[in-house]
């Protein structure tokens, strides 16, 4: 008995890492390889920080079967997602797009290494001539 | 001029500070809409009562009248919180519409009964459909529909009186003032 149950909690620790469910799956492998592969860049509103694909959570599952229906419904993967993402927003994309509003997020990080590292090497290239012009006492507490 | 590489960095970490600490006081569970500015998605849903009206998308388009449309669910407990308000906003001649969210219609039907019914119609929406083609992300929810069937607001989360009283009210009256002028 008690290896049973045992046996019976090993079985539900190896369920899969996805909350796709048999029944929500589509007969066609293609499509339904589609289907993971847009649900994996769509975020659950529910949990936020899980995609559609991961979360059990029962609007996530409503999500997925949207997807799904759009798919077989003959929906390019484009236009799957811009359907979910005219009612949810850009906040549902787990990948943000790159435009205007999100310059910043993208190229932000660039721009200051660049910024930085112009900085750096040009105080590396006057470090000689600063070192000698600086007063006594700040070079002392050095 | 020597020292302005050292302030630099520093004003900069001042300002990412700056900018980080006001995110966190926003709420990541407050979504703007995209809905936001744009008309009512389409979906009719069956009447959720015996003998009730029909909720269809096109029927809270267009007679100038501002309107609330409220997604409520039994099993949700904050719509029970808000279920006196909704009746109180009715109280005051407001349409206010339901729609009852990834609910068995017989569990609306009861919890309606129980509560009263502050709804001119209530569509039921048993598999979510019409949630989803509205962006919900949980109940309770509320959109504000101007007299065009423009959707001007989501308010998420029950209707508080601060935020009745505060915003949506003053809101609709700036509607059908607007619709009336």
């Amino acid at each position: 008995m008690r290896c049973l149950a045992v046996a019976a909690s090993l079985l539900l620790l190896a369920a899969p890492a996805v909350a796709v469910e048999p029944d929500e799956t589509l007969a066609d492998p293609a499509l339904e390889a589609r289907a993971r592969e847009i649900a994996r860049g769509l975020r659950c509103v529910q949990c936020q920080n899980q995609s559609i694909d991961e979360s059990s959570a029962p609007l996530a599952r409503d999500l997925r079967r949207l997807v799904r229906e759009r798919l077989a419904a003959g929906d390019s993967d484009a236009e799957v997602v811009a359907e979910v993402r005219a009612r949810y927003g850009d906040f549902v994309l787990l990948k943000p797009p790159f435009d205007g509003r999100t310059l910043l997020l993208w190229v932000g990080p660039f721009a200051v290494l660049v910024v930085a590292g112009g900085l750096l090497v040009r105080r590396l290239g006057r470090m000689r001539p600063d070192l000698d012009e600086e007063p006594d006492g700040a070079g002392q507490e050095r | 001029m020597g020292r302005l590489p050292f302030v630099l960095p520093l004003l900069g970490l001042a300002a990412l500070l700056v900018a980080l600490g006001l995110g966190m006081t926003r709420d990541p569970k407050r979504l703007p809409s995209p809905l936001v500015g744009r008309p009512v998605p389409e979906f009719a849903l069956a009447p959720l009562l015996d003998g009730g009206a029909p909720l269809v998308a096109s029927a809270l388009a267009g007679d100038g009248e501002p309107k609330l449309l409220n997604l409520f669910a039994s099993w949700c407990t904050s719509c029970r919180l808000e279920h006196p308000m909704l009746m109180r906003i009715a109280a005051e001649g407001v349409a206010l519409y339901g729609l009852d969210w990834k609910d068995a219609p017989e569990d609306g039907r009861a919890y309606l009964a129980a509560r009263g019914n502050p709804f001119r119609a209530v569509g039921s929406d048993p598999d979510g459909r019409a949630g989803l083609a509205l962006g919900v992300t949980g109940t309770p929810e509320t959109f504000v529909i101007d007299g065009r069937g423009i959707i001007r607001h989501r308010h998420v989360g029950p209707i508080t009186a601060e935020a009745w009283e505060g915003t949506l009210r003053p809101m609709l009256a700036r509607l059908g003032a607007g619709a009336a002028g």
